[in-house]
């Protein structure tokens, strides 16, 4: 399926030789690879693997120490203020705790991008605004309360609303179903699987959760943190389909899979002892 | 940068002893002092030009495109009307204080209906120019620091970023305008209530003669010392919007970092007004001299 979305479709995402290091701490250490448009990528890895580093140096929201990020075809490192703004309008992002700006109410949050950058009446906002809230299943009546009035499951939904409201190329969803309950995760995944279909959008969606993973996506990419790697190793450990996932033969895909521990606890007591 | 382990961190058995060992230790904690000195002054340079280049963009931002109406005004009546009570009772409070500090004094050289003279120029210049700031600093800089740094703790600034509003153009620029536009006028808040306040005490309680009181105040007080007041407060805005701000956008994670970027934001706008006071009182009076050298020949 990735070979067919390479040769059927011109990567909308492009990274080149990436490394970001926070003072002396390596996150991300020469990652490559392009996203096709059209395809929904799962990035798949334990917790401080760099997924959502990853995820934030393709929007822009991290400078990478080095290497090379480009959206259909423009760097965006070599981009101003400016025009970073304006091509972020091509993005749509779901924050892992959605983010909500808390002193508006969910109305104002959804409808805050059409106000911004929108040149619409007040009245086709409002419509606009119900309609989306409707499309992730959640009733008119939200409009006028505050984030912190609803639930965890609900406030992603709003911000999944919100994310899709400028009608985005490339949307990118972080941890979307973290800390929710196994129905309203289901939820959160058939809301993505339903947006792909109605549009034909490019989706990148970091999660540690399998359900997730074989639920949403055409191509799975695993990474594993830079730390626990021999100097010229790849960061990225699996890149391909599900059913390719779930017969890779490496022992750090499997344990992941499956939810093994393995010797993680022993490396980690080492790690700890060494310090 | 790694810490060098000191002799103490060694184990038992490769631990040098006596004399050696002392010295390997002295040289040891010398050798951290001075790394520890070049990393603090890395850390202060790099984080002086993160200033700047913040400074450098809030500008960028101002002249490019100004915010819509919808995000200024908040702002406005925040920094303008609901400071106005707080300056209007320290004003009051420090002339009066101000009259009874100086009367008892300049009674004893038989000067008291000069103190019209001293307390209203002290005001103009001085007083109410930096205690409206401070309240400003206090009251306003504080929460916006606190305010943005809680929106950067939970993603609500890389939220603006993600739907391509600038942040700086969105949450900045406003505050700044708020802040460098409308401090002149809790300045002339301070400064009227603070003459009102020492006339009130110096004439009401003190019982000093108000055609005196006013004769000297009119003798000593010019319009340039209102202008140094006005002139020196909007250095003072500006510096309180523009700290404050960049203490909220690089607040560290959790309630602590929030609660530490609201203190640290008060303390250096308070630091920075004060510096800027000393120095742009001095320009001031080399403009004023040099504009007026009769003025210089009485000093």
């Amino acid at each position: 399926m990735i070979d067919q979305f390479m040769e059927t479709n011109e990567p909308l995402v492009r990274v080149e030789k990436l490394s970001v290091s926070f003072g002396s701490q390596k996150v991300l250490r020469n990652i490559s690879l392009s996203i096709p448009a059209g395809q929904t990528v799962a990035l798949l890895g334990e917790s401080g693997c760099g997924k959502t580093v990853l995820m934030k140096s393709i929007i822009g929201l991290i400078r990478p120490t080095r290497g090379r990020v480009f959206f259909d075809d423009e760097e965006i490192q070599l981009l101003n203020d400016q025009q970073l703004s304006r091509l972020r309008l091509r993005f749509g992002f779901v924050f892992q705790h959605a983010a909500l700006f808390d002193s508006m109410t969910i109305g104002q949050n959804v409808a805050f991008p059409l106000v911004q950058h929108g040149d619409f009446t007040p009245q086709q906002i409002h419509d606009i605004v119900l309609s989306r809230l409707s499309e992730v299943g959640l009733p008119d009546s939200v409009v006028t309360k505050k984030p912190a009035e609803l639930s965890g499951g609900m406030q992603k939904r709003v911000g999944l609303a919100r994310a899709l409201i400028m009608n985005p190329e490339l949307i990118m969803y972080d941890e979307p179903t973290t800390g929710l309950d196994p129905i309203m995760s289901d939820v959160i995944n058939e809301l993505i699987v339903r947006t792909r279909r109605r549009n034909p959008v490019t989706s990148l969606v970091v999660t540690h959760d399998m359900n997730t993973a074989k639920k949403i996506s055409d191509r799975v990419i695993m990474l594993m943190p830079a730390s626990r790697l021999d100097p010229d190793e790849n960061q990225i450990i699996f890149d391909g389909t599900v059913p390719e996932l779930e017969h890779c033969r490496d022992r750090r895909v499997q344990q992941f899979i499956n939810g093994e521990a393995g010797e993680r606890l022993m490396e980690m007591r080492t790690a700890q002892n060494s310090t | 940068m790694a810490s060098i382990p000191s002799p103490s961190q060694l184990p038992d058995d490769s631990r040098p002893r006596g004399v050696f060992g002392w010295l390997l230790g002295f040289v040891t904690h010398i050798g951290s002092v001075v790394l520890n000195g070049f990393d603090n002054t890395a850390n202060a340079i790099t984080s002086l030009g993160a200033f700047t280049q913040f400074v450098f963009r809030t500008f960028s931002w101002l002249f490019s495109r100004l915010p819509r109406r919808g995000t200024v005004w908040p702002n406005f009546y925040e920094v303008g009307v609901n400071s106005l009570p707080v300056v209007a009772l320290t004003g009051t409070f420090i002339g009066m204080v101000l009259a009874v500090q100086s009367y008892f004094q300049f009674r004893q050289i038989g000067l008291e209906t000069r103190l019209g003279g001293v307390i209203n120029m002290t005001l103009l210049r001085e007083l109410g120019p930096v205690l409206a700031a401070t309240m400003l600093a206090g009251r306003v800089g504080s929460s916006m620091a606190a305010e943005l740094g809680t929106m950067r703790v939970t993603q609500q600034i890389d939220a603006l970023s993600a739907m391509g509003v600038n942040p700086i153009h969105y949450l900045v620029v406003p505050r700044f305008m708020a802040c460098l536009l409308l401090i002149p006028t809790l300045t002339v808040m301070a400064d009227f209530m603070g003459v009102a306040g020492g006339h009130f005490y110096c004439v009401n309680i003190l019982g000093i003669d108000i055609h005196h009181y006013w004769h000297n105040s009119a003798k000593f007080v010019t319009n340039f010392d209102l202008f140094v007041g006005l002139f020196k407060s909007i250095f003072f805005g500006a510096a309180i919007a523009m700290v404050s701000c960049y203490q909220g956008f690089n607040c560290s994670e959790g309630a602590e970092g929030v609660g530490s970027a609201s203190t640290r934001s008060f303390v250096y706008s308070f630091v920075a007004i004060l510096v800027m006071d000393l120095f742009l009182g001095i320009a001031l009076d080399s403009i004023y001299f040099t504009l007026h050298p009769e003025g210089a020949s009485l000093l």
